[in-house]
């Protein structure tokens, strides 16, 4: 049951993510990032984040890829065009990346004696689990974000006036 | 039962995959999606280690959970400043295309 899920929501990650490297027009790229999101969404519930995996699909697959959609129909951007720039970063960015994704796997996989097995169903943090943490020993840093995110909506806001 | 190491696989594949796209795409949109995907990998990686963690130490441990959440309110705030500065970029140059908008370079 956990392994087949896992290779399913997993599998459809790394289509999702690979979709939106190989897809040239933006909305079809912010399409395949919100099948990426909703997936992980369900690894995380697998992991036992009962609380993340609803943060995930409301901030990321919900609030963030909105706002990235709106924009792309906003701009009206259409599909991207090659330039000689983007040859040179062909030659760098795919064997990097190669050498990225085999080097961390490898390392992991080689490493997976040390590392415990999860079971679907063990060590399920709750939303209460979080909050005592988050409101009694992190409540500083918690306001902190708040008015992290007030500065940020101000900013948004003084960016993107239209300047008269 | 499947062994932690493969969600921490799977957060490598996606990573990179981000990476490459970050590197690849000419599309500024794209460019910061991509960064968008790295976040979410690095997220799957710590709520993995937590998971772990608390395996390890016979009870629930969520600090890997807390950093996760922490994440997520920066990348909303991230993404709506971005947002706006490539609303404003694209006022000013009237494209979208990153090799164009290379004022600062020698």
């Amino acid at each position: 049951m956990h392994l087949a899920l896992f290779i399913i929501f997993g599998a459809l990650c790394v289509a999702g993510a690979l979709n939106l490297l190989f897809q040239r027009h933006p909305i079809n790229s912010a399409l395949s990032l919100i099948v990426v999101m909703s997936s992980l969404a369900v690894l995380y519930l697998l992991l036992g984040a009962e609380f993340l995996a609803a943060a995930q699909v409301i901030v990321y697959s919900g609030a963030i890829m909105v706002l990235f959609t709106f924009v792309i129909m906003l701009l009206n951007a259409g599909e991207e065009q090659r330039t000689h720039g983007s040859k040179m970063a062909y030659f760098a960015g795919v064997p990097g990346a190669a050498i990225l994704v085999s080097l961390l796997t490898f390392i992991f996989l080689s490493n997976r004696g040390n590392f415990a097995q999860a079971r679907i169903g063990d060590y399920i943090a709750s939303t209460g689990d979080l909050s005592r943490v988050l409101f009694r020993d992190l409540l500083l840093p918690f306001e902190v974000t708040s008015v992290l995110i007030l500065i940020a909506i101000l900013g948004a806001v003084a960016l993107a006036r239209k300047e008269h | 039962m499947i062994p932690i190491a493969w969600y921490l696989a799977l957060s490598g594949i996606l990573f990179s995959i981000g990476v490459a796209a970050f590197l690849i795409k000419r599309n500024i949109i794209t460019v910061f999606m991509s960064i968008e995907l790295m976040l979410n990998a690095v997220n799957l990686s710590f709520v993995a280690f937590s998971r772990n963690w608390s395996q390890i130490t016979g009870h629930l441990q969520v600090s890997g959970q807390i950093f996760v959440f922490f994440v997520m309110v920066v990348a909303a705030a991230e993404a709506a400043v971005g947002l706006a500065i490539i609303i404003a970029v694209f006022r000013a140059r009237n494209t979208l295309n990153v090799d164009q908008v290379d004022l600062m370079k020698l």
